[in-house]
């Protein structure tokens, strides 16, 4: 490896000769090498990397999902029993008076009008997020930090809002959503919970995870 | 190396046998020679108090949770379906298993305990400033370890509270704008927190990064051993050395602080680490938290989620944060500000303008913002484990802000403040009685 070592020995090739150096072509090789070896490196991270994507069991169970809202009664909840993808779906039925009420406070909200497209479907982007106006189906996980939010449906003072006109309260980080999964303004989480794509397949059945356009 | 030991009177046969096996090794490696480099011909500074216990006692817990974790992983099942039903085998059934989890679990908080107690010195004495940035920087890169360490370890009971803090952590991930969404799915390997992600976690806690701090320990120590040790002085000692080129304030490591100084002190942890493994190991829900004695259940949060009490000035923090700033959500800012409030200390030997390095002879505006430093770390400590509440949001955004000027004011307080003088040699407490009494 030294120069030390192969000055003495009387074959030894020119290049040991510290004076006879070719630097371009060392720095070139030198560079080259590097080029390629970062190469290999990236190459062979790749299935490191890909490794931990979902699998194709999980995409696999990330299938559609069928909820029977037949038993679903006015003021109620379905929820957070029935899953996609693992994640709690909340099925709310909204009265007349809740119907009317996410009109009525606008302006305490972040994003009243669902303007975030990400966050629905565009057959959600309506004043109540819904297909139809009493049913509302809401991925039940705060946009904040993914807790599940818990539902308080009656229009009563709760500890968290002396004014509390039913919703979603998430007690992780106080964050809270109306009864559309609007969010209110001025908690951690950013956006209103999510509408999951959905279709009523009849009157009280509806399918999870698959719509008209994906379907 | 000359070994004298051919001119004593006729060694016994045993002690001969043994200085010639050492030999034997010496010739084929540096074996005598790391030990006097490293402890016997060490020379630390002689001055060293109470807080110079917290860096053994941090190694002492190293090798416990080393060994305990060994010992676990023998009867732990890393699955969805075991996961939660082998840790209570181990607390039930294994011989023992109840010992090797407490002294594993309350092993963590000892470890962040000691490690708080080590970095607490370094910024009281300046142990950061030049020569040791990077000593300091390597230990700062072994706390970030430790956290990550912890916080994968924390998942793998697969009880509730582990499930529903792991949703949470990882969750951080996807506040980052653009790729957060495919970043965090990445991470769990799944569309939710699951056995996949139970499996990752567990062979990142068990493998990978036991690793990596190891290694980082070791490079902390030969980095330490090289530039060697500060002293509550902030006094360089190497720069005042006798004919022999020994430093005139330095003390052998081996035996003086070894045996003189670190094992009373390792027994006396050991004692107290004892009585919390025997009589509190949950801490009343501060160790292990109430809701992780039920399995975890991808459909139902905990009422109330706080991490442990090692993680919670951090998520105090991340809390803090409220409202959306140039357009930029605010679960953005809370991870911004959680991974400042880690980062930041990273920069410190760059931030510290002041001439001297001990908190002695500082002048009164670091002395107020140390101490604001470590009352903000405990109220928003207190903070992370409470249910949030305006109020409790309020505190913690004022005090998120006293812990970030401690950091982003010390450029300027550093420089502008009144130093005392630094004396030539360290003080001790008989230095100071004969200086008082000549």
């Amino acid at each position: 490896m030294s120069a030390e070592s192969g000055a003495p020995d009387a074959q030894g090739p020119e290049s040991l000769d510290p004076g006879k150096v070719n630097k371009q072509r060392r720095y070139f090789l030198i560079g080259a090498t590097t080029v390629v070896g970062a190469l290999g490196v990236v190459g062979a991270a790749v299935p490191f990397v890909a490794s931990w994507k979902p699998s194709a069991r999980a995409r696999a169970l990330g299938a559609p999902v069928t909820i029977d809202i037949s038993k679903l009664r006015p003021g109620e909840i379905l929820g957070p029993t029935p899953a996609w993808r693992g994640k709690p779906v909340f099925v709310v039925y909204r009265d007349a008076d809740a119907v009317g009420r996410l009109e009525q406070e606008n302006d305490k909200l972040a994003d009243p009008n669902s303007d975030n497209a990400e966050q629905q479907p565009g057959y959600a982007k309506n004043s109540t997020r819904s297909k139809r106006p009493e049913i509302g189906i809401y991925l039940g996980l705060c946009t904040h930090l993914g807790c599940s939010p818990k539902y308080h449906g009656e229009v009563q003072p709760q500890p968290f809002d002396a004014n509390w006109q039913g919703g979603f309260f998430c007690p992780c980080h106080g964050s809270a959503f109306d009864l559309a999964g609007r969010v209110v303004k001025g908690v951690p989480a950013p956006d209103n919970l999510p509408v999951p794509p959905h279709e009523f397949v009849t009157d009280t059945v509806v399918v999870i995870g698959q719509d008209e356009e994906t379907a | 190396m000359e070994q004298p030991q051919m001119e004593q009177p006729q060694p016994g046969k045993l002690v001969q046998a043994w200085t010639n096996f050492i030999d034997w090794v010496d010739e084929r490696f540096p074996l005598t020679e790391t030990f006097e480099y490293h402890m016997s011909r060490y020379y630390a500074p002689k001055n060293f108090n109470f807080w110079y216990l917290f860096g053994v006692l941090s190694m002492v817990v190293l090798v416990m949770q080393l060994l305990t974790g060994v010992w676990l992983t023998m009867s732990y099942v890393p699955s969805g379906d075991g996961a939660f039903a082998s840790v209570e085998y181990i607390m039930r059934d294994v011989e023992y298993g109840w010992l090797l989890r407490y002294l594993h679990s309350t092993g963590a908080s000892a470890f962040f305990l000691v490690v708080y107690l080590h970095m607490f010195r370094a910024l009281m004495y300046g142990s950061y400033r030049k020569p040791r940035e990077l000593l300091w920087l390597i230990g700062m890169a072994i706390f970030a370890c430790l956290i990550i360490e912890g916080f994968f370890g924390y998942l793998l009971p697969w009880g509730n509270m582990s499930y529903w803090a792991g949703q949470v952590i990882v969750s951080l991930v996807g506040a980052i704008p653009w790729i957060g969404a495919d970043l965090m799915e990445w991470v769990r390997g799944d569309f939710l927190m699951s056995e996949v992600t139970l499996n990752r976690f567990f062979a990142l806690h068990v493998v990978a990064l036991p690793l990596v701090l190891v290694m980082l320990v070791f490079v902390h120590i030969v980095a330490l051993h090289h530039v060697g040790s500060n002293n509550p002085d902030g006094i360089e000692i190497k720069e005042n050395k006798d004919a022999n080129g020994i430093p005139r304030d330095g003390i052998p490591f081996h035996p003086h602080y070894t045996i003189g100084h670190d094992l009373p002190a390792i027994v006396l942890f050991l004692f107290f680490f004892c009585i919390v493994v025997f009589y509190a190991p949950e801490m009343f829900g501060y160790f292990i938290e109430k809701p992780n004695f039920e399995a975890a259940n991808a459909l139902k949060t905990p009422d109330h989620i706080a991490p442990v009490w090692y993680y919670t000035p951090f998520y105090a923090m991340l809390r803090a944060a409220t409202f959306p700033l140039f357009g930029v959500p605010a679960k953005f800012w809370g991870f911004v500000v959680m991974a400042g409030a880690i980062v930041l200390p990273f920069v410190l030997p760059w931030l510290d303008r002041s001439p001297v390095k001990s908190i002695r002879y500082k002048g009164m505006l670091s002395k107020v913002m140390l101490a604001l430093l470590v009352v903000s770390f405990f109220i928003l400590g207190y903070l992370g484990t409470i249910a949030p509440s305006k109020p409790a949001t309020a505190l913690a955004q004022f005090f998120t802000i006293i812990y970030f000027s401690y950091f982003v004011l010390m450029p300027w307080y550093t420089r502008v403040e009144k130093t005392k003088p630094v004396p030539d040699r360290v003080t001790t407490k008989h230095s100071k009685k004969t200086a008082a009494g000549a």
